[in-house]
């Protein structure tokens, strides 16, 4: 638990003689109209855990990647032991000492663990020599880090947590003193992600400089010395570990929307629409993604679902749509059993429409004309030609109607889904969502990357639509639209529910659900 | 998202301008070639345009050439649609001689045209037929649509052979081909050359394709798949089924150059008549950029450099035949290959007086 932490409280403390390990200075990085990178400072103090903490999307892939060469940042600079380098690819951070071990590995899985230790280190037209040498190096690292791993195993026949190990012994191989981890437990068992984080712990014991890349509250409190939080692009907070909590965490990432209040009247909940119970989904790994899952959403009420990204809400909404066929447990519409139809189509005729979390992805074909994309996931309603054919006129004067009705500009039904902004491109996929008298509006991001025309437009339209006895799911990030639009609000943690709340509930302790902590617990036992 | 840094360019520059300057080039380059060997470029290239576009016989040899290119082409484009780079166009039409001479020899005792209907559509079966596995096995299976279709192509080969030996040679004959089929023929139009009617199905063809595409719920659901697969599952559409169907349909269009060929042409199967057809198809449908007013205009130029070539070899000994290949090829090259390669000049043309 938290016992090996006071032996370092002196660490974390960057001494006033020693260079950061790595500072990052201004680090400014643009990608088209994403702004990913909004002018990042942040100094590695030597011999340290430093968290990055932030949502999908919040920048914190793109500066690693700038550190480690991937990208060249527009402006910043970078400093490595208080000297400015210039890295430019990732030959030139790894000449700097910098090593990193990608979310998804880089090994060649029919390679020894020896062969993949000094790939890119060869050195000479003779393999031998090297290996020799890597066999001795590799012993000593076993030793000295507790890195065990058998060298002449083939690491494709390794269970993940010790590929892993190969990826670290690889950039250590290689000189590394900074080890860069992009989410490094996401495919770990919580039993492997322990004996990294002892790993980890004994590497900076031992004088290196280790960075963590998450979206995992409790990894952070479990085994940083001090944490940034990044949030759309920008460096927000850089604090001590020991001086913070997974709830200050949690509220400091999700942070405030532009959202401007909204008018909302009491809500008249009718029947039941949509009923989960003891929903599960396991992914391929047969890791529950989604666990024992059970709510309801009545007509005319929206349940909001809050929760820090990548904890089961994403798989929730593929499963309510179709996208994805339960493990166990049942998804009722209006009493009907739709969980194992698993067919997109199917719900939608059931009256089930699905606003997805990523519409330029998902929710729009991007190339096609605005009228044809309009018309995704309906393009075999009959209203809109005969058997086998699309009648054009049709297509265009629902497009049509469908943009003056939600005001999408430019009102060009034949420009390209692509050339419209965020908002107006989220306008267009409720447009076709709403717009055919759905049952059950489910609806992930509603105002994500949209401009602040739609920003007002769009929840209003939501809370419209809940007065006319819709029943409305919502996933967000945004806490604040959570409880402005919803009537009540379910708290996922880690694909599990971790409780209800009503709106006006404070944000407090709705930060502390999405850290997984229940109310009467003490914060610091997120630690654990 | 990084293309944008290069703008949008107005259509006409797409459809037009960029695919004209990149034959200018190619030809300018084969030019230096016929230069290194010894000819006139410029007298060269006079022969070869007036070998097909000079006289009825070179026109109607050209639009016999283009006829085929135009269903290959074709073939190719649809299945580009659903993103799926359809390598066996050849192996289709060859395995689709074999419809078209089943019904050509064996329905003599039934009424011409319907037997020559049902000879059509027994080509585009047997086409779809071999589209379809490998089709199959992409959906199912997960083997590598380029590589299956490549293999498909072998197979076919020496499946006709074997056919065309065993079954089809009459006994006693040593050619290695059918007998003629003398029950149906697709209408010569200007005997002596091979123009047949089949370019009139060509024709039809291409509207059909553009038809499917663009205004079917089937041909959006083949787009959809293609430019973006998880949207369309988002959209409940079933991409493997997508991919099956595409794949069938494509070795159905790539079918139809066999009735050209077996009942347009030499009337009986013979050994290789796709004669590498079905790969030009792919610079056609590349060139004409999957779209079917391109793949015919595409077509016709290469029915022009195959029949202008050849009465350019027979004129100029010293460029042999293969030489005209190395011309078409860098069309290939410059159009399909190269296609984008002019593509910042221009843009950096059009954009100069934005961004000053």
């Amino acid at each position: 638990m938290v016992s090996d932490r006071p032996a370092r409280q002196d660490r974390s403390a960057p001494g006033a003689s020693a260079p950061p390990a790595v500072e990052l200075i201004g680090i400014d990085k643009r990608f088209g109209p994403v702004h990913a990178n909004r002018h990042v400072s942040l100094a590695i103090a030597k011999g340290s855990i430093h968290g990055i903490i932030g949502e999908n999307g919040a920048g914190k892939s793109t500066l690693m990647s700038i550190l480690f060469g991937f990208y060249a940042a527009d402006a910043g600079e970078i400093r490595v032991n208080g000297r400015k380098v210039d890295i430019t690819s990732s030959g030139d951070a790894i000449a700097q000492g910098i090593g990193m071990v990608h979310q998804h590995f880089m090994l060649v899985e029919p390679f020894t663990v020896l062969e993949n230790v000094v790939l890119g280190a060869e050195g000479g037209a003779l393999i031998g020599p090297a290996l020799a040498r890597a066999r001795g190096v590799l012993e000593r690292l076993a030793r000295d880090y507790e890195l065990d791993v058998d060298p002449d195993a083939i690491v494709g026949t390794l269970p993940v947590g010790l590929q892993q190990r190969v990826e670290i012994l690889k950039a250590l191989f290689k000189g590394a003193d900074v080890l860069i981890l992009d989410e490094p437990t996401g495919v770990l068992t919580p039993n492997e992600a322990d004996h990294l984080f002892h790993i980890l712990r004994g590497l900076r014991d031992q004088g290196k400089t280790v960075i963590i890349i998450t979206h995992k509250l409790n990894e952070i409190m479990e085994v940083t010395d001090r944490v940034s939080v990044m949030r759309r692009g920008e460096l927000v907070a850089t604090v001590d570990t020991r001086d913070t909590s997974a709830a200050a965490l949690a509220e400091l990432m999700v942070g405030r929307s532009v959202l401007l209040e909204v008018e909302k009247g009491e809500g008249k909940p009718g029947a039941v629409v949509l009923a989960v119970e003891k929903l599960t989904w396991r992914d391929s790994k047969n890791v529950a993604r989604v666990k024992d899952v059970s709510f309801a959403v009545r007509a005319g009420e929206i349940v909001g679902i809050a929760g820090v990204s990548g904890n089961g809400q994403s798989e929730l909404l593929d499963l309510i749509a179709g996208l994805k066929r339960p493990s166990a447990g049942t998804i009722r519409l209006d009493g009907q059993e739709i969980g194992h139809l698993a067919d997109p189509a199917r719900l939608r005729d059931l009256g089930v429409a699905h606003v997805p979390e990523d519409r330029q992805a998902r929710g729009l074909i991007m190339p096609f004309e605005e009228c044809e994309s309009a018309i995704l996931g309906w393009h075999d309603d009959p209203a809109l030609g005969s058997a086998l054919w699309l009648d054009r006129g049709k297509v265009e004067g629902r497009a049509a109607a469908d943009m003056a009705a939600f005001d999408v500009r430019p009102q060009d039904c034949h420009l390209k889904s692509a050339k419209f902004s965020g908002g107006n491109q989220q306008k267009i996929v409720l447009a076709r969502e709403i717009g055919r008298d759905p049952k059950l509006l489910i609806v992930g991001q509603p105002t994500r990357g949209v401009d602040v025309g739609a920003i007002e437009f769009i929840p209003r339209r939501l809370l419209e639509l809940r007065d006319q006895g819709k029943a409305i799911l919502l996933v967000s990030v945004e806490l604040d639209e959570i409880r402005s639009l919803s009537d009540r609000i379910l708290v996922m943690f880690a694909g599990e529910v971790m409780g209800e709340r009503p709106p006006e509930t404070d944000e407090r302790e709705l930060g502390l659900l999405m850290a997984g902590v229940q109310p009467g617990d003490r914060p610091e036992a997120t630690a654990s | 998202m990084m293309k944008k840094v290069h703008g949008e360019l107005p259509h006409w520059v797409d459809t037009a301008l960029i695919p004209a300057v990149n034959l200018v080039v190619a030809l300018l380059v084969a030019g230096l070639v016929v230069l290194i060997i010894g000819e006139n470029p410029l007298e060269a290239l006079g022969i070869l345009l007036k070998g097909a576009l000079g006289s009825v016989r070179g026109w109607s040899y050209m639009l016999y050439y283009a006829t085929n290119f135009t269903f290959t082409g074709l073939a190719v484009a649809v299945a580009f649609h659903a993103g799926l780079f359809n390598i066996g166009g050849e192996g289709q039409a060859y395995v689709a001689g074999l419809g078209a001479a089943l019904a050509g020899l064996g329905l003599e005792f039934l009424p011409w045209p319907i037997a020559l209907l049902i000879g059509i559509m027994a080509a585009m079966a047997f086409g779809a037929l071999w589209g379809f596995i490998p089709g199959y096995l992409q959906a199912r299976r997960g083997s590598h649509i380029v590589i299956t279709t490549i293999m498909f192509n072998f197979i076919a080969a020496s499946l006709m052979v074997y056919l065309i030996n065993n079954w089809f040679r009459p006994a006693g004959r040593m050619a290695v081909e059918s007998r003629e089929i003398t029950h149906i023929s697709l209408v010569n139009l200007l005997p002596p050359s091979p123009l047949n009617a089949a370019v009139f199905l060509a024709g039809l063809a291409a509207w059909f394709t553009w038809y499917l595409l663009w205004r079917t719920r089937l041909g959006y659901e083949i787009r959809a798949v293609g430019a973006n697969p998880e949207a369309a599952v988002y959209a409940g559409i079933k991409p493997q089924r997508v991919i099956m169907i595409t794949m069938a349909i494509s070795g159905a269009l790539a079918g139809l150059m066999a009735v050209n060929e077996v009942l347009g042409v030499h009337h009986r199967l013979i050994l290789e008549f796709a004669g590498g057809a079905g790969f030009v198809g792919i610079a056609v449908a590349l060139m004409g950029r999957s779209h079917p007013v391109g793949v015919v205009l595409a077509a016709l130029l290469f029915g022009l450099l195959y029949q202008g070539g050849a009465e350019l070899s027979f004129a100029k000994p010293a460029i042999t035949r293969d030489m005209i290949v190395v011309i078409q090829g860098l069309v290939i090259l410059f159009m399909g290959a190269l296609e984008q390669a002019f593509r910042p000049v221009l843009a950096a043309f059009f954009f100069a007086p934005e961004k000053a």
